[in-house]
């Protein structure tokens, strides 16, 4: 093979100087947020000026000052160092969850597409029944019986959103699954692997991409539910959505304690969707 | 013909479009012609040559991405150029109305047929609902449908094809306009359905002394409808004159090659074969398959009924018939894609599994299958290269260089540049796709190639050359074709044996060039019969036994 751009086309990231791959502001505004929040999320512990659970002010809902860049919070701790930390908490939760439910749903989701007959039926219809449960009620119980821990958390949530994705994605395959290239693939006498890596994948690439990055928000959103109800990240440490929620009472202050993590999900949130929206045309509209 | 002032007059017309790069390209170059009241005008190229944007620019209408740049475009006393988008509405439908290429994409499938053809008179606030269907009952009886008075009641879904498309002239003609826009209006239609179609655009038109503009790709069919013709490429006209002129005296040089290709080059077997020697490299005995949920062994819909052929080495076997007859089911029921339920395929003297997740590697490399859409047949997400390269990889284990050579070689014996490895399908024309659609059936070094009517969707001239290639590559390699098409001249030009197919039977097999002296079976005479002829007088002079036309057409 050539070593054009084009030929090496194994897993195509969305680079912009990757012939045809450029994309406009908005998203590249999108991706930069979503690059400097994953860098925090990995770095921010060195750079945490007081430790998380240290009461360091005994002033409660402390405005900025030249110490505490973002106030402190109702026990008087540092906003900033925790805001840093639960960085750590929301992405790298919310990424992962997301990541395993899409990876696991789509995959499975062509496999449905590709094989069919009662393999698709047994497997969707199974998933549906598991997407009856309600979600946040889901994480309530197993969170009550095993306990909270990040694993747990993140299995959690990416079971809750697992089926939407497999939905998603069989439904787009099944699209593709009766084109003509796909059927020339299996008159050549490929296998299953080599149909849904190669000739479905993709194709569905665009879609499954803007699907992730809803997913990724809703994910952000029901662990910052599930901190709420006191069984997300467990104290002193706190992702964004605990952090609000313990903050809540400096509403009415105008305290930074809780406008600052609102902020933090607000920027992710928008985001990843600012980014998704604005793929490179080439990714977005392929299947089209 | 009239000869008072001209209904249309489009002079100097430009029109431009943005490309998905942004590139300003302008793809209409100042066209100038006019349409007397009364006169059918027939635009004709090949795809990309602007004709349709021509015919819908008579409206003040444009596709996404195209505007009007200059000229003018008067219609009646309209002058569309400079009308308002809201005036433009008022003239659609009213005075100008379009017949699209596709009735069944036309129509809404959730409302009755009258509902849809009176549209025009509600919207326009033309006559009273009673009178607008008691007109359309009229155009329907003018048109030839079968139950004139209830066949507006039914849903599209419930009327044959030939039917639909009749409908939808109906629907153009319901507000009387003074121009029709036929955009190739029969394109999609079988043969058979087709000359019963034009038949009724033509009483029609004859009839109401209406304008029209007929856009085709089909001289043939065009030579039957229209008094003039206009011949377009890249946007400019090349020829102008009398359809009498265009087809019996073309000047320029482009018309000569459009008729050039339309004259079938009878097919010469390959020489120094004796047939009766070898074993034939395809042997399809009583072959029965179908579709849908299996009980007792046969499917519910069953397809193919007992086929039986043979084609031998370094032959090659044509298989016709109209749309349903089975024709693209026997190849997937060959190349196993389609598991037959009874019967059995013999290649080279073994017998094949009928389902080919049981057949081995080699087998399926041996015979290779190519579509007719090469947009869907070639994966969008992969370079040419990996698209040809797959079948030495998978076949024969090349990799690096000997696979690029190999990718190179193949390129160059369809005659594709090598340059063009690094490209995606969607960068390609449509010729071109599908000579990368043979490259890979070739990467495979297949004997048996199974051609699922891969020209039809193509333009005379580019599908011409894609015969033209199958020969050479033929006599180059050996190969055998089973080439599956609805177009008999097509088939003549390269088959030496022809079976028609009706109804998943076949009802005939002859050798091609023969075919209009030996049919006997009334379907093939029918079939053959009904393909247009480039003359003038064929429509008019030609005649059909009726209850044989009834008996084999279910309009």
């Amino acid at each position: 093979m050539t070593t054009t751009p084009r030929t090496k086309s194994k897993f195509r990231l969305p680079t912009p100087h990757n012939m045809g791959y450029a994309f406009n502001w908005t998203g590249r505004i999108g991706l930069a947020l979503i690059l400097f929040w994953a860098v925090v999320a990995m770095f921010g512990r060195w750079f945490t000026p007081y430790p998380v659970g240290a009461r360091v002010d005994w002033d409660y809902f402390g405005g900025i000052s030249a110490e505490y860049w973002m106030g402190t919070d109702y026990l008087g701790r540092d906003i900033f160092s925790r805001v840093l930390m639960g960085a750590r908490y929301t992405v790298g939760i919310a990424l992962a969850a997301v990541t395993l439910a899409c990876t696991i749903g789509v995959v499975l989701g062509m496999i449905a597409a590709v094989i069919g007959g009662w393999f698709d039926t047994l497997l969707s219809r199974f998933l549906d029944a598991f997407n009856g449960i309600p979600s946040l009620l889901f994480g309530l119980v197993v969170v009550a019986a095993v306990g909270s821990s990040i694993p747990v958390l993140v299995l959690t949530l990416a079971a809750i959103y697992m089926p939407g994705a497999y939905r998603f994605a069989r439904a787009l395959a099944v699209n593709i699954n009766t084109m003509d290239f796909v059927t020339v693939a299996r008159a050549r006498g490929e296998a299953t692997p080599y149909l849904i890596r190669r000739e479905i994948l993709p194709n569905i690439l665009g879609p499954v991409l803007a699907d992730l990055g809803l997913r990724f928000v809703f994910i952000v959103l029901v662990l910052s539910g599930l901190s709420f109800l006191g069984l997300g990240v467990q104290p002193p440490n706190a992702d964004w959505g605990a952090l609000v929620r313990e903050n809540i009472e400096g509403l009415s202050l105008g305290a930074p304690a809780v406008i600052f993590p609102s902020i933090a999900i607000a920027s992710l949130t928008i985001s990843v969707n600012m980014f998704i929206d604005n793929l490179p045309t080439k990714i977005r509209d392929r299947a089209e | 013909m009239m000869t008072d002032t001209p209904l249309v007059s489009v002079r100097d017309l430009r029109i431009g479009a943005v490309t998905d790069s942004g590139r300003k390209i302008e793809i209409i170059r100042g066209v100038d012609f006019d349409i007397v009241p009364g006169e059918i005008l027939a635009l004709i190229g090949e795809s990309g040559s602007g004709k349709t944007t021509i015919a819908l620019s008579l409206m003040g209408h444009t596709r996404r991405g195209c505007s009007i740049e200059g000229g003018t475009i008067r219609v009646g006393k309209h002058d569309v150029t400079g009308m308002t988008e809201k005036q433009r509405a008022r003239l659609r439908g009213t005075e100008v109305s379009y017949v699209p290429q596709s009735a069944a994409a036309a129509f809404n499938p959730s409302k009755r047929i009258m509902d849809q053809v009176v549209e025009t008179t509600r919207i326009h606030d033309l006559m009273p609902r009673a009178r607008a269907e008691a007109h359309a009952r009229d155009l329907f009886r003018a048109l030839a449908l079968p139950a004139p008075d209830t066949i507006g009641d039914r849903y599209p879904h419930q009327v044959s094809g030939g039917q639909l498309q009749r409908l939808s002239a109906a629907m153009a003609l319901i507000a009387s306009p003074e121009l029709v826009i036929f955009d190739e209006p029969t394109t999609a239609l079988d043969v058979t359905t087709q000359i019963e179609v034009l038949r009724a655009f033509r009483r029609v038109m004859q009839e109401s002394g209406m304008a029209g503009v007929y856009v085709s790709h089909d001289l043939a069919v065009v030579a039957q409808i229209a008094d003039r013709i206009i011949v377009l490429k890249g946007g400019e006209t090349q020829e102008q004159g009398t359809t009498e002129q265009i087809v019996n005296d073309p000047q320029h040089p482009y018309t000569k090659e459009l008729l050039a290709a339309f004259d079938p080059v009878p097919h010469v077997p390959l020489a120094g074969r004796d047939d009766s020697a070898d074993t034939p490299v395809l042997e399809v005995r009583d072959l029965c398959a179908g579709y849908g949920a299996i009980k007792n062994g046969e499917p519910a819909a069953k397809v193919l009924d007992n086929i039986e052929c043979r084609l031998m080495r370094g032959r090659n076997l044509g298989v016709i018939g109209e749309s349903g007859s089975g024709k693209s089911t026997l190849a997937r029921a060959v190349a196993g894609i389609l598991p037959a339920y009874r019967g059995s395929v013999l290649f080279d003297g073994h017998t094949l599994a009928p389902d080919l997740a049981q057949r081995s590697k080699e087998e399926l490399r041996r015979a290779q299958i190519v579509f007719q859409l090469a947009d869907t047949a070639l994966n969008p997400a992969h370079s040419i290269a990996n698209i040809i390269a797959r079948p030495l990889r998978f076949y024969k284990g090349l990799g690096g260089a000997a696979c690029e050579r190999e990718v190179i070689k193949l390129l160059d014996m369809v005659h594709l540049p090598a340059a063009l490895r690094h490209r995606l399908p969607s960068e390609l024309s449509g010729g071109q796709k599908q000579r990368v659609n043979l490259a890979r059936a070739l990467a495979a070094d297949p004997e048996l190639i199974l051609c699922d009517e891969i020209t039809s969707a193509l333009d005379t001239v580019v599908a011409a050359a894609i015969l033209d290639l199958l020969k050479e590559l033929q006599s180059e390699l050996g190969l055998s074709y089973m080439f599956i098409s609805h177009d008999l001249s097509t088939v003549e030009a390269i088959c030496d044996d022809v079976l028609v197919m009706y109804k998943g039977k076949v009802v005939e097999a002859m050798p091609a060039a023969r075919m209009s002296e030996d049919a006997t079976h009334p379907y093939s005479r029918l079939l053959i019969s009904s393909v247009p002829q480039l003359d003038t007088g064929w429509l008019a002079g030609l005649e059909q036994d009726p209850e044989l036309l009834a008996a084999f057409s279910e309009r």
